[in-house]
């Protein structure tokens, strides 16, 4: 072996072990949480910690529900609001903007991404949880007000990807559509739309992990009751949310439970993104 | 590496406190608890490390329960709580270094002006929804509570709740400020907070006709009081007597006025 040889060798190997710290840290954090938090759902009980609505910690009651079904509501909320916008967004920038509007508008999308969630959160209380609270009565910190935000904290996700995935289809596509006496619209709904699905698939799936993980924003406008809410004008409270709200204070058995809290979060987004990604992937697989 | 947990400890001794690195440390007073307490601590260390050069002061945030676990382990010399000790953590002493009382507080454009203590229960049990029972206008009403493992919340908990628990749809801050800031916001609204800490953006409600102040409280006829209590294991001894004696001093005391709290003396 000469030196190149063993200078590769050392290259490959120095880079391998990089890579692997990602992997490895994952892989603590996760061996961690569940060390932390899986023995106290046993001893109480799967069932009461996941169909329990009582989240009483300080007499060891600590039921998930609410929070469960708050981060469902709230990611779904989110989703509702940012999928339309964001996507109708991804396609008057690939197809219908004039180069300058796209030019304006793409970095001000860019930005968006880089606000802080508390500035979002703030902007939250201020302006929207008082509009909320004044034209639709309740206490404005609502499912509403928490999808809104969320909505548009998603938006330059699902944008920017699927703006990339729009634009990787090649050329042939548009000009056979047109060709065929297909007008913009149509080609947009029934050629290139179908086309990048899988990619649009992927943005919402990244903003929908985005909304369900957000806690900052949420935790300002949420209004954070641990109870099934009745109408998108209810307080909810997120499993994040929890965590964040009682960690400084939390021990013993009460802190056990935020990590079980963590561990749930862990399953839930396992399963989204598992659901979502077989989805996409079949829908390749029939097309194809 | 078959253990990578082995790390954990040696990463947190690293960049933990200097309680646990030994050495110089062994001259610091460590005074740790209740969040509460802990602004006003910081005030009286600041003022005692001046009187005392050469005194290190180390205060520490945690919450109640975690400085009184704290002061039992002998991790701090002095643990601080803000709610009253359970049965099997009487055995520490306890010294009350100054009181607080609690505020139910409402927005100022509220026409209701007092409640009794029953009706402030019903209304955070979630019995009492409308403020026309109150005498005020025909509005749900908002409830605004503070998150489990609170000492404000626990506190609140033992002197208006007893056994009965908050419900469930109150809306949950994790700070006084947080619950002020909401209730100045929304005309409906009902939270509790430090006395110290009501201002003029909210209104405190008379309880039982009596009003929240200082005079009301040293008379014992405003019932919504709870102790902050500074903790030691055993007698208080050496640089933790001397700066419980200062705080319990004229001068200690003066402080906590100024604050807003009530002094013991």
């Amino acid at each position: 072996m000469n030196r190149l040889e063993r200078k590769d060798r050392l290259v490959r190997l120095a880079l391998l072990v990089v890579a692997f710290s990602a992997v490895s840290i994952l892989a603590v954090i996760t061996v961690f949480m569940f060390e932390q938090g899986t023995p106290i759902i046993f001893k109480y009980g799967v069932k009461n910690f996941l169909a329990g609505s009582d989240w009483y910690p300080s007499e060891k009651s600590f039921g998930l529900w609410p929070m469960i079904v708050g981060s469902i509501y709230v990611t779904f909320g989110a989703l509702v609001i940012g999928v339309p916008f964001g996507l109708a967004c991804a396609i008057v920038l690939t197809e219908f903007a004039s180069k300058r509007v796209r030019g304006l508008i793409k970095p001000v999308v860019e930005l968006l991404a880089g606000i802080p969630s508390v500035v979002y959160g703030f902007m939250g209380v201020v302006i929207l949880v008082p509009f909320i609270r004044e034209t639709f009565g309740g206490p404005g910190l609502s499912v509403l007000a928490a999808s809104i935000i969320l909505g548009i904290m998603i938006l330059p996700t699902i944008i920017s990807i699927s703006v990339d995935s729009i634009q990787a289809l090649p050329p042939a596509y548009r000009e056979g559509s047109v060709a065929l006496g297909a007008t913009k619209w149509q080609t947009v709904r029934m050629v290139l739309l179908p086309a990048a699905r899988s990619g649009i698939i992927a943005s919402i799936i990244l903003g929908m992990g985005r909304a369900i993980g957000e806690t900052m924003a949420t935790i300002m406008i949420a209004g954070n009751a641990v109870s099934v809410p009745g109408s998108i004008l209810a307080p909810v409270r997120t499993l994040t949310s929890n965590i964040a709200l009682e960690m400084s204070y939390a021990t013993g058995e009460h802190r056990q439970a935020l990590f079980a809290t963590g561990v749930i979060l862990f399953i839930i987004i396992m399963i989204l993104n598992t659901v979502a990604n077989a989805t996409s992937a079949r829908r390749k697989k029939a097309k194809g | 590496m078959r253990h990578p947990f082995f790390i954990f400890p040696l990463i947190l001794c690293v960049l933990g406190p200097p309680s646990c690195r030994g050495g110089r440390v062994q001259k610091d007073l460590i005074v740790a608890g209740s969040t509460s307490i802990q602004p006003f601590a910081d005030k009286w260390a600041e003022v005692f490390m001046e009187k005392r050069p050469g005194l290190g002061i180390n205060v520490q945030g945690g919450g109640s329960s975690a400085g009184i676990q704290a002061c039992k382990s002998g991790a701090c010399q002095i643990g601080m709580s803000s709610r009253e000790l359970k049965k099997d953590e009487k055995d520490l002493t306890e010294i009350v270094i100054a009181r607080d009382g609690l505020a139910i507080i409402v927005h100022p454009s509220n026409p209701v002006r007092g409640a009794t203590l029953a009706q402030v229960k019903q209304i955070f049990s979630g019995d009492l929804t409308n403020w026309k029972f109150l005498g005020g206008p025909d509005k749900a009403i908002t409830v605004v509570t503070r998150e489990e493992g609170s000492g404000t919340r626990g506190a609140f908990q033992e002197l208006v709740m007893g056994k009965i628990r908050i419900f469930r749809g109150a809306i949950t801050e994790d700070s006084n400020g947080t619950v002020r800031e909401i209730v100045a916001h929304d005309p409906h609204s009902v939270g509790f907070i430090s006395l110290g800490l009501v201002n003029e953006q909210v209104r405190a409600l008379a309880l039982d006709g009596v009003e929240g102040s200082e005079a009301s409280i040293v008379a014992g006829r405003y019932k919504l009081v709870r102790p902050f209590l500074f903790l030691t294991k055993g007698e208080p001894t050496g640089s933790a007597k001397e700066f419980i004696d200062f705080v319990l001093s004229d001068e200690g005391q003066a402080l906590v006025k100024k604050e807003g709290l009530i002094p013991v003396k």
